[in-house]
């Protein structure tokens, strides 16, 4: 029988793509009198709830979305974290 | 030569190229609705810019899975034309038919302005119109079109003459100074392999009809109409 599921996604740069957005909110936090942060870097959370039959099948549902819609390969990484939920 | 325009909600620039294919260049042209994926009539595509559906989680990411989408990439892999423009070319490259990806401006800005561009290469339909390295001045209007790709795809690009335009001055210098937002190699626009797809962040159709004052961007209409005459 089918399980409910929540996942939390994480989207984050990859380490060799540029962060204007991040560099400039460091600015912000050094104008605000923190130079002590050295570096930020902005990424994307994702809650997503879905049913599946099994864990498993959960993870290999969210690896293609995350890969094919949720996640840019190319610029981006993905990690989620994934816990069965009670049925409302 | 009959064009098709993909319309997405959001799609801004749509009107403007069906102008300059219809309008100025007197060819068949009609709008594709981004639900419809009968395009077998057509001989050219064009994925117009402005935010396709909100450019939402990335621009280009949710056109990406649209019926349209899916007729284009047949319709390229039958070796036909397709051009896509500013959020076309971002959509190109999240469907993967170029390389690559187009993410936020080095500077973080808007930027709308006039470019120079060096054309790369004259050995296309796209591009048969210009003289090699002539420098063509063409409108932007982006946010994110700072070109990325890793390096092995950068090489790549480079070695195989797949870089079409690149950000210049007015002399056809490549330079970090004239680069607007931060693309790698100053990467405008770029074709894949064969050749028939083109993305490009800079709007021909935006510089094709003199009575807007400038008419650079025509030359790239004008030569794919050669096409059909051989």
């Amino acid at each position: 029988m089918a399980q409910q599921y929540q996942a939390q996604i994480y989207v984050t740069l990859r380490p060799s793509v540029l962060d204007p957005a991040g560099v400039a909110v460091q600015s912000g936090l050094s104008h605000m009198g923190y130079n002590n942060v050295d570096s930020i870097r902005i990424g994307k959370y994702i809650e997503l709830n879905l049913s599946a039959d099994s864990e498993a099948a959960a993870q290999d549902q969210l690896n293609i979305v995350c890969d094919q819609l949720l996640a840019n390969p190319v610029i981006e990484n993905y990690r989620f974290d994934l816990k069965a939920v009670a049925l409302a | 030569m009959k064009f098709g325009v993909i319309v997405f909600p959001g799609s801004n620039c749509d009107r403007d190229m069906a102008w300059v294919t219809q309008g100025l260049l007197g060819q068949p042209t009609r709008m594709i609705w981004h639900e419809d994926s009968d395009i077998d009539d057509l001989d050219v595509v064009i994925v117009p810019g402005g935010f396709s559906y909100g450019d939402y989680l990335r621009c280009g990411a949710i056109a990406r899975f649209s019926p349209a989408m899916k007729a284009t990439v047949k319709h390229a892999e039958q070796g036909k034309p397709v051009l896509g423009v500013c959020n076309g070319f971002q959509i190109l490259t999240e469907i993967g038919l170029l390389p690559g990806a187009l993410i936020r401006n080095r500077g973080l800005h808007f930027v709308c302005d006039r470019t120079p561009l060096r054309v790369e290469r004259n050995d296309l339909p796209w591009t048969k119109s210009y003289d090699a390295k002539q420098v063509i001045t063409i409108p932007i209007a982006h946010g994110e079109g700072c070109y990325f790709a890793d390096d092995d795809t950068l090489k790549s690009l480079e070695d195989n003459g797949q870089v079409v335009f690149r950000y210049s001055d007015v002399n056809g210098d490549i330079t970090d100074r004239v680069n607007p937002n931060g693309s790698l190699n100053n990467i405008a626009g770029i074709c894949n392999q064969a050749g028939n797809v083109l993305g490009m962040m800079p709007h021909p159709e935006r510089s094709a009809d003199g009575a807007i004052g400038a008419t650079d961007g025509m030359g790239l209409f004008k030569g794919l109409l050669e096409l059909s005459m051989r």
